[in-house]
This record gives structure tokens, sequence and C-alpha cells, in this order.
């Protein structure tokens, strides 16, 4: 038995919705009979139509947020939209800064708790019942809901695939944001890009990604340069990221990016649950460390014992040569 | 500047966790330490009071089981005192309502300008206890900051993004989350050991903060786990000891996958 009305947060970047978004949407679609959005970008005419294609009959819009971080604005015109009667029977978000930030402002308004890093949604009567990944991924947990709706739901990107039903544009509907008092003072200065070279770590079909067994942040140059030839996407571990080697947005793992792509190379990566939430989707994943026991050698489909200062310039120059 | 700092302790994630068969929840039975990732939140809070010229650094914590040597570490590094609210009530308790115990025991800090947090606990990592916290308490806040600088009665933080980072301004008081990068936290010293025996540590039940036992816990929890199961497993493939070749497999399995 579906549900009647889910909502979900939208993201778009530069005017497109945002993959993650799709996927949610599209699960939505499966579990309820009307799917709605919220959004709160400046361009909501711009964005209604993939929202639409994607299933949402209607867009709830504040419109640009002037600087202001989305928890406290966001949240509060959401709870006064299901104290006005409107209340649907979930809101779901993906596990991003965005949809993080406004789901735990939103628990405390509307009092319901918020289960995160969600995998899966299955309808159980009038509630939900969510599968989340535990130890690495080794063990899955579900949970259902005790009290009644908005039952709040975070869900990990790429745990569904996005498909379009060619539905046509979501209605916008504005909605207003109640003033959000001393609450709602923090503000955006100024917004810092960094940017990259070469295909995004979400879409690429190869992944490279280095860690601290490099030795010195130097060494990354080796995991930028087989990237490069393999036309991959270079990505790194939370220690990595943490020592500031590289920026954030190369980081792959539960607090960074969730990939899936053909070939995952890990090089000087050991493994940590962290890292392994993020890459164990790989459809093929090939491991370089020195220590054999290090717990990446458990998931890889190919494992080589090794030395990454040795075996990446070996890599290099082989490709190089074809 | 007086700043309080919600640390978490946490079975040392060196030994496998496991969940207990009967109540559903993460064995907490052994020895508990500090979250690693509350110790740049501990060290941020020290930096930050040093800065200011004045003030203190204190702890809040729950723990079901009246453990406190996690605490004790976080007073090693420099915290003049901690807050623990204990209570075996606390077994179960959901995000919402972990961040209704920690609010409750921060509103019993006099005059605290900052609250710092970790981004999410190394354990549980829901990730929205910050927002919570920063919503009961009626703070602004910022999440995942990765520099913080105090100005007069403004914060200013480098947030990091999913493109990058943005700089944000905030009035205090306020609650920040703070990600890993954000400094390099100290080692206790010796002399910060021996201090941390005798730094005060505030002992708290669920009651002493005006709330009922059937508001946390299981009671209170707006959700409930119904199984528990090994995930099918991704089987390992073939690992060799690099003898010179390792470079030739590689390109032969790549070729095979036909990514070249």
């Amino acid at each position: 038995m579906a549900l009647s009305k889910i909502w979900v947060l939208a993201e778009a970047t530069d005017g497109k919705v945002t993959t993650s978004t799709l996927e949610l949407l599209t699960k939505a679609r499966s579990l309820a009979d009307t799917v709605e959005a919220i959004y709160s970008g400046g361009d909501a005419d711009a964005v209604a139509g993939q929202l639409g294609e994607y299933g949402a009959s209607k867009v709830y819009t504040t419109g640009d947020l002037a600087g202001a971080l989305p928890g406290v604005p966001v949240s509060g015109a959401i709870a006064a939209l299901v104290d006005g009667g409107n209340a649907p029977d979930a809101i779901i978000a993906a596990t991003s800064y965005y949809g993080r930030d406004i789901a735990g402002r939103l628990s405390v308004k509307l009092d319901r708790t918020v289960i995160t890093n969600n995998t899966d949604i299955e309808v159980d009567g009038s509630s939900l019942v969510t599968t989340e990944p535990v130890f690495g991924g080794t063990t899955d947990v579900k949970t259902t809901f005790t009290a009644a709706g908005p039952h709040l739901v975070l869900v990990r990107p790429k745990s569904f695939v996005a498909e379009s039903t060619g539905g046509s544009a979501a209605a916008v509907e504005t909605i207003a944001v109640p003033d959000g008092g001393k609450s709602a003072g923090a503000k955006v200065v100024t917004r810092h890009v960094e940017e990259r070279e070469g295909p995004s770590l979400d879409e690429a079909a190869v992944v490279v990604s280095g860690g601290r067994g490099l030795g010195e942040q130097e060494k990354y140059a080796l995991i930028e340069e087989l990237a490069k030839l393999l036309n991959a996407a270079p990505g790194a571990s939370r220690a990595i990221v943490d020592a500031g080697w590289v920026p954030y947005s190369y980081q792959v793992g539960q607090t960074g990016k969730v990939v899936k792509p053909t070939v995952y190379i890990a090089a000087g990566i050991s493994g940590a649950t962290q890292h392994m939430v993020g890459m164990k989707g790989s459809k093929n994943i090939i491991a370089i460390n020195k220590d054999a026991e290090a717990p990446i050698f458990a998931v890889s489909d190919l494992g080589i014992v090794g030395d990454v200062h040795k075996v990446l310039p070996q890599l290099i120059e082989a490709l190089k040569a074809r | 500047m007086n700043v309080v700092v919600c640390v978490k302790q946490i079975p040392d994630p060196a030994d496998p966790g496991a969940l207990d068969p009967t109540t559903k929840t993460l064995k907490r039975d052994g020895k508990l330490i500090l979250d690693e990732s509350d110790s740049y939140g501990v060290e941020m809070a020290l930096q930050l009071v040093t800065t200011a010229g004045g003030g203190e650094v204190t702890l809040v914590s729950m723990a079901p089981n009246g453990e406190v040597s996690g605490l004790r570490t976080a007073l090693a590094m420099g915290a003049a005192k901690a807050i623990l609210v204990s209570d075996d009530a606390l077994a179960g308790s959901d995000a919402l309502t972990t961040a209704k115990v920690l609010a409750k025991a921060i509103q019993r800090v006099e005059g605290a300008d900052l609250v710092l947090t970790a981004t999410e606990s190394s354990d549980g990592y829901t990730g929205t206890v910050p927002e919570q916290i920063a919503g009961l308490l009626d703070l602004p806040s910022v999440t995942f900051a990765k520099s913080i600088s105090v100005e007069g009665s403004t914060i200013k933080i480098q947030r990091q993004t999913e493109a990058g980072y943005d700089d944000v301004e905030c009035p205090l008081p306020a609650l920040v989350s703070v990600t890993a990068g954000v400094v390099e936290p100290r080692y206790p010293s010796f002399k910060g050991i021996m201090a941390a025996k005798s730094k005060p540590v505030d002992t708290l039940t669920v009651a002493d903060l005006g709330l009922d036992a059937s508001q946390v816990g299981w009671a209170g929890a707006g959700q409930q786990i119904v199984s528990i199961t090994e995930a099918p497993a991704r089987e390992a493939g073939e690992v060799f000891e690099d003898d010179g070749t390792a470079a030739e497999k590689i390109v032969a399995f790549l070729d095979d996958l036909k990514v070249l």
C-alpha cells in the first residue's frame, strides 16, 4: 500500500537538479501517490521542468535565501506548510550538507526523529522502514518510525537509480519564510569554488584515489597523472583531505562523495570504514597497499601488496607506452 | 570567552563494533574513549579562549554508564570542567533525544559564548545532533567549519561546501560544528594528565535536568530497530605480492574491462 504524499528536498547547482535529488524523486514515486519538491533557489521556474520529469507534480519554493544558510529558513518554511494542514507522510532528503542542516532543524520544529544514512526505504502500513548499513557496510539495520508522521529520512546519494517519467513541469508555488529571529544570524559573505579538472567524481567511469600511503602531499601528483591517463576522476581518503593535501571536494567516503564507478583504484588507502562506505559499491576495485592485512583487500577484485611509489610510476609508464 | 564543547565517549574504533542482539544498540560495555572527531573541537575551543585572553572551556557529554575516561582525556588537554549526563534511562536514545539532553546540560553553563561540536560522531554518525541542539537553544549555527576566528561579538568561519568553501559570519552566541581539518589537536602533557584527575566532573541524571525518564531512551525514541542482518559480502578477489609485474597485471585487468 502506498503512502499518499512525500516531499523531497530538491537541490540544484547552476540550474541543474542534482543526481541525488532525481534519485530521491524516482524512489518517492514508488512509495507515494503524490510526490512534491521543496526548493530554495532563486530559479525554481528553471528547475521545475526537471523536477516534473522525474515525478514531482509541484515544487514549493522559498525563493533565493540571500546568503542565509539553509537550515533555519527552509525548515521554518516547511514547518509552516505542515502546520497549515498540508502535511505529507514523509519528507526525504539526501545525506548532504543541505539535507542534514535542514533535517536537523526541522526535526526540532516538528518534534520528530530523523533517521539518517539510509540506502533504502520501504512502506510498511502507514509507516516507513529504512535500511542503514553500519560497520562499513557489513551489517544492515532496518528501522521503523514509532510516532506519527511526517517521517524524516535522510538517504545516501547513489542509493537508487534515477529514472525519468517524462512528466510535465512541476507547478511552482512560492511559500513564505517565517522570520528566524536570532537563530537566522549566520550569513554567507563570499563563496569560493575550487575548480577541478577532468570528469567529476559523481560521473566518472574510473576513479583513482590516493591516501596516507602516498607519504607526502607532492606524491598526489602520481594520482593526478594516472587519473589523466585513464580519463578518471582523482579522489582521496579523508586522512589526506584533513591533512590539507587536497581539497574536500576530492574526498570519497562517509563524509565525502559516494562513488560507484566501473573501476575504483585505491592507492595507499588502508580501507577505514569511513572510506569503504563511499566506494564499496564500485563494480570493480583495484587496491595497492603495502600492508597485506589492510581491510581494503577484503573488498578488492585485484589486490597488489606493494609500494605505491614503485607500482604507480610503473603503471603510468605502461599506460603511456600504449 | 567561554566555550562549551560537546564530546562523546565511544568504544575504541580499533576494536570491531558489535550490536547487542537483545537491545539492538551498539555495545558500550567496555572502556570508552574520547571520540577522535571531538578532539578537534576541544583544541579549537582551547585556542579561542587563549586568543581571547580569558574564559574557560566546559565539556558536555552524555553516556549511559557513568564512564569518564574519555572526558579525562579532554580535561587533560586543558578543558576546565565537565558536565556528564549519565542515567540508565538514556540507553536507546535517538538523535533528537540526545540533542534535548545535551541542550539542557548546556543551559546550565553560565555565560557560554560559543558551543562547538564535531560534524558527526565516529560510532553513530547521524550528523544531525549539532543542528538539533542549535534549534533547541534557538542559536544561530554554522556547520562544517574548517577554519574559525572571533572578532568582537562575531565569529568568522570558512565553511566547507560540496564545491569549495564559503566565508560565513555569525553573531555570538552561536553553535559551530567543526571538521577534523580545523586545527591539529595537542597531545595531553603529563602535567595535564595529572591536573585532569582533580578537575570537576558534574554528574547529572535525567531528573536533574528536569526531564522525565519516559521522554528519553527507548521510551522517548521516535524510532525502533526492526531487524539487523548481515549485508551480502563482497567477494575478495585475487591478492598478489608485487614481484615487479603489478603494473602489467593492472593493465591486463583494465583491458579486460575495456576501460582503456
